[in-house]
């Protein structure tokens, strides 16, 4: 089998992978690259629980092609834990996952809503999410964490250290957009659900 | 006094059991860090299996060949169920790990490819041939009992089964649970009116949304390790060690290791696909061999919920008044009944709801059908039997021109009331759970729809739900002090999603003052840590919560032993608070835990006395007994409680196109006592969600000759974000069970029990159609 040789940024960091052609993203995220956040749910595009941001959007990576990160931009739950922010805080502090295997997925769906929209209604959560199947909670606790997190610092403080660019690569200008000229002053302290 | 009040177990003040503390799990879950099993790594030389499976729903194997596949590249082993001629089964020994000379659903393990990666093991199993003659099938559980059908089981009569099991040999009924109460006959000549009617409710899939992975590992000294996606590490080991038992394997050479569990519902207990990781290790030894389970097999071979048909005959008096009950269930209990024909059980003790009646005869029937295994699924059968029971309870209730909440006031049961099978019903609100449920839905006023083509329907159903489980199930705890006066919790109550860790956390936190944030509790290994039979049927708060406070409580009485033996301190004086030891005698006097904990208490003469402090705890309910007189049920105690509510709905409907919304939704639980109201809310609201989905448009598939036609994602719908209810009001009681830790009982089947009637019976509140099965789609209310 002809392997094919791919460069990609992996939560900041250049990486270069040998790859079958029928790789998927997430079997060389998960079993080439230890990356383990992103979850076999379905293999078929259903479930979401292996969500991860491409070049800045969401993708499904088992209905992506390994191949097809060539010269993009990877974001997992990974890069984004490194600096967890309010929206990660409030998820913890609401109680808002069960079992965790959804979570993944759910937080970056939730992520991606608030860096195109800080303050979506209700309604627009449940559409942001309703990609991603969660069997424990019946969402109510996801939506009122994500609810919780609404405002212009979600995105913000999620994007990164001293430097949202390190992390986020090309997915900093939708930040930018979604936070205006404020996009790079530090992550504000939070009262609300910190963790434990 | 009030100095002893933190000695008081069920001290009315409770500084942490109670409280909405955030879960100890959490982060770990939000921020990726948590591992499920298929995250676990093991190195380059995992090998990966494939299944060779069944395409017939019943035939038998007249020959495997499995030489072209042996011969492919990267193969190292094929194995078909002559490797492994050995049965096992959990409270009944009708299966085997790979099919023997018949295979009796579609999609049954026949053979298994072991190959150095997962491509090339499925490559090759395409290579294996199988042979079958095709024998008559029956997939129906009514059609299953006629004397001509097609018969799964004729070695039915040898087959080694728990002694609460009746089943009946060369006949495809593999248990008959029998119940009867006063007398049928002059429960239905008192009655003014007699109904009788038929409710059917077919099979459903768990839908985690992990799927099952399962690794195995037999090393070259004989010791055995799996590591699973479980709710049971214990029931698995034992049952790997049964069906592998001819190998010589003992208890202590077997190990299961469970990380986080991706969500259960009754699919990750018991043994299903698990046992061939536990068996394919042992035939490539030294390697680990892993399983991994795609969607179509956790829909086609795993446990599913059962299919039922229900036929409910009630006797009412015009005052109200239930003069008696049949009822009988035909349970589509499918190829394998181990696991699922206690389901049947568990309903045939329980199918009168929580109903004070005096004439019942309950007939609880497992039928083998050509369909895959039956099993547990969150309710335990409950579900299934109260859509006919309380869709029963309503239009008795409107025959008689009654109110239908007043009838359930009127007939609902009652501490001390005698259950159907001669117990006496525990302690329990239901009465408030009625009355907090019809003030939150509003019972009473009528509400119509600003649409003028829809229409509003409500309605008020009752649930009741005990634990299934052996009498002598068992849990247990470890607790360890660490330097810092930090706990850890070894326990193997597995964390599914609802709480346990965090829930035992604060258990002990109240008991020894040691905050949440510094107990550590997580999932087991079973050489760690100490036995929990399973964590199923609701049990594991009361249960495993009670090892644990036992535990707490244990290293509580060491402590203050050692404090009198090395401070000459009266140990009926010592007491617990923020983390240090005080007394009563001595105003003042303080000793923080992590000065002694795991160092000892130094004496006047620099000698030390103590040393790492360890608590111990152990529960079983020794008042339990599962053995009772076949023909009536009488005369055991087989459920240790049970936990009683009350749900309500308020459903609009399109009267043209019978699409249905859920406007409201409210479900009253008695929980004995709320130890975490935060986690018992997103039980209710993930529950009920659940059950809504059931009721509403979740429904297993299958064609003539058995083959399931749904099994993904988009053919099987289960709810979105979009899907959810208008609201859910959670409604808390708390009448405490006086066994349970602070009070508690469990609750987390419970809330998905109530739904299926609840949308019934408001469809017909709303349109007027009466629906007999499920699920109550938009195209049975358009159509009716």
């Amino acid at each position: 089998m002809n392997r094919l040789a791919i460069g990609f940024r992996l939560n900041g960091v250049a990486r270069e992978v040998e790859v079958e052609p029928g790789d998927t993203l997430l079997e060389m995220l998960r079993d080439r690259l230890g990356i383990k956040s992103p979850k076999t749910g379905c293999d078929r595009g259903d479930c979401g629980a292996c969500t991860v941001f491409l070049d800045g959007r969401t993708v499904r990576s088992c209905l992506v092609l390994a191949a097809e990160a060539d010269g993009c931009d990877v974001v997992t739950l990974e890069g984004i834990a490194q600096i967890p922010g309010p929206l990660l805080r409030e998820l913890a502090g609401h109680n808002s996952f069960q079992c965790g295997f959804c979570a993944p997925g759910v937080v970056l769906s939730a992520l991606e809503l608030l860096l195109a929209k800080p303050h979506p209604t209700r309604l627009e959560i449940q559409e942001a999410i309703a990609g991603n199947l969660c069997r424990c909670t019946g969402y109510t606790s996801i939506i009122e964490g994500i609810k919780a997190a609404c405002g212009a610092d979600a995105a913000r403080d999620e994007a990164g250290p001293g430097g949202p660019a390190q992390t986020w690569g090309s997915a900093l200008p939708i930040i930018e957009a979604a936070c205006g000229a404020d996009a790079r002053t530090p992550p504000q302290p939070n009262s609300k659900g910190a963790r434990p | 006094m009030t100095e002893l009040e933190p000695l008081v177990d069920a001290a009315p003040a409770t500084k942490v059991v109670g409280h909405s503390v955030q879960r100890i799990d959490g982060w770990e879950k939000i921020t990726g860090a948590a591992r499920y099993a298929d995250d676990l790594e093991f190195g380059p030389g995992l090998l990966h299996a494939c299944i060779v499976e069944s395409p017939h729903g019943h035939a038998r194997i007249l020959r495997i060949d499995t030489s072209a596949a042996e011969k492919a590249p990267g193969v190292v082993r094929v194995v078909t169920g002559q490797d492994f001629p050995y049965r096992f089964g959990l409270y009944m020994q009708d299966r085997h790990i790979f099919a023997q000379d018949r295979v009796r659903f579609v999609g049954e393990q026949v053979a298994a490819v072991i190959a150095c990666d997962a491509k090339t093991a499925a490559r090759a199993a395409a290579l294996v041939r199988v042979e079958y003659e095709p024998l008559p099938i029956v997939l129906d559980p009514v059609q299953a009992i006629e004397p001509d059908a097609a018969l799964l089981h004729p070695e039915l009569g040898t087959y080694p089964h728990v002694p609460w099991f009746f089943p009946r040999p060369q006949t495809n009924i593999a248990h008959w649970r029998k119940i009867r109460k006063g007398s049928i006959e002059e429960g239905f000549r008192e009655a003014d009116v007699i109904l009788e009617d038929t409710y059917r409710v077919p099979r459903y899939a768990h839908c985690a949304i992990e799927p099952h992975s399962m690794t195995g590992l037999f090393d070259a000294a004989g010791r055995l390790t799996v590591w699973a996606a479980s709710q049971s590490p214990f029931t698995q080991r034992n049952l790997f060690v049964q069906a592998l038992g001819p190998l010589g394997l003992s208890h202590k050479d077997v190990r299961v290791i469970a990380p986080c569990v991706g969500g259960g519902f009754g699919g990750k207990a018991g043994v299903s696909c698990e046992i061939m990781a536990a068996a394919l290790a042992t035939a490539v030894q030294g390697q680990p061999v892993k399983v991994m389970w795609s969607r179509a097999q956790e829909f086609y071979n795993t446990y599913q919920r059962q299919g039922v048909v229900a036929r409910v005959k009630l006797g009412v008096k015009r005052d109200g008044s239930i003069t008696g009950l049949e009822h009988t269930l035909y349970w589509d209990a499918g190829a394998y009944v181990e696991y699922g024909a206690n389901v049947v059980n568990a309903v045939g003790l329980s199918a009168t709801g929580p109903y004070r009646i005096d004439n019942v005869s309950i007939d609880s029937i497992c039928v083998y059908t050509n369909l895959p295994p039956g099993g547990p699924y969150r309710g335990f059968g409950y579900s299934e039997f109260f859509f006919g029971l309380e869709s029963h309870m309503t239009r008795a209730a409107q025959a008689i021109q009654m109110d239908p909440v007043e009838f359930r006031r009127k007939n609902c049961i009652r501490e001390g009331d005698t259950l159907a099978y001669g117990a006496e019903m525990n302690p329990n609100g239901l009465r408030e759970a009625i009355d907090r449920t019809a003030a939150a839905i509003g019972w009473g006023t009528r509400e119509t729809s600003a649409d003028a083509r829809k229409a509003i329907g409500k309605s008020l159903v009752l649930f009741w739900k005990a634990p299934a489980m052996p009498p002598n199930a068992a849990s247990s705890a470890f607790l360890k002090f660490n330097e810092d006066a930090s706990l850890n919790i070894l326990i193997s109550g597995m964390e599914i999603g609802q709480g346990l860790l965090t829930v035992m956390a604060q258990i002990a936190s109240e008991i020894l003052t040691v905050p949440v944030s510094k107990i550590r509790v997580e999932t087991p290994d079973t050489d760690r840590n100490p036995y929990e039979w399973q964590t199923v049927a609701s049990h594991v708060t009361w249960g495993c919560g009670n090892a644990v406070k036992n535990a707490a409580m244990d290293a509580r009485e060491q402590i203050f032993a050692l404090v009198e033996r090395a401070c000459g301190i009266a140990r009926e004086s010592l007491y617990l608070k923020d983390e240090k030891v005080r007394s009563r005698f001595r105003a003042g006097w303080e000793l923080p835990l992590r000065d002694f904990a795991i160092s000892g208490i130094q004496a006047p003469d620099h000698t030390f006395k103590g040393g790492p402090i360890m608590g111990r705890g152990m529960f079983m309910p020794e008042f339990s007994s599962a053995v009772s007189d076949p023909e009536t049920g009488q005369g055991g105690h087989p459920n240790v409680h049970y936990t009683t509510g009350a749900g309500g709905i308020v459903l609009e409907i399109d009267r043209e196109t019978g699409k249905t919304t859920v406007l409201k939704a409210a479900l009253a639980v008695d929980v004995g006592k709320a130890i975490n109201p935060d986690l018992i809310k997103g039980q209710i609201a993930g529950g009920l969600l659940q059950g809504l989905a059931t009721a509403l448009y979740e429904d297993m598939r299958f064609d003539e000759n058995g083959r399931l036609l749904n099994a993904n994602f988009a053919d099987y719908k289960i709810p979105t974000a979009l899907d959810i209810p208008g609201e859910v009001i959670p409604i808390i009681i708390e009448t405490p069970q006086p066994d349970g830790p602070f009070g508690a009982r469990g609750m987390g089947e419970h809330t998905m029990i109530p739904a299926a009637a609840m949308v019934a019976n408001a469809i017909q509140d709303a349109v007027g159609v009466r629906l007999h099965s499920m699920p109550l789609t938009a195209e049975k209310i358009a159509l009716a």
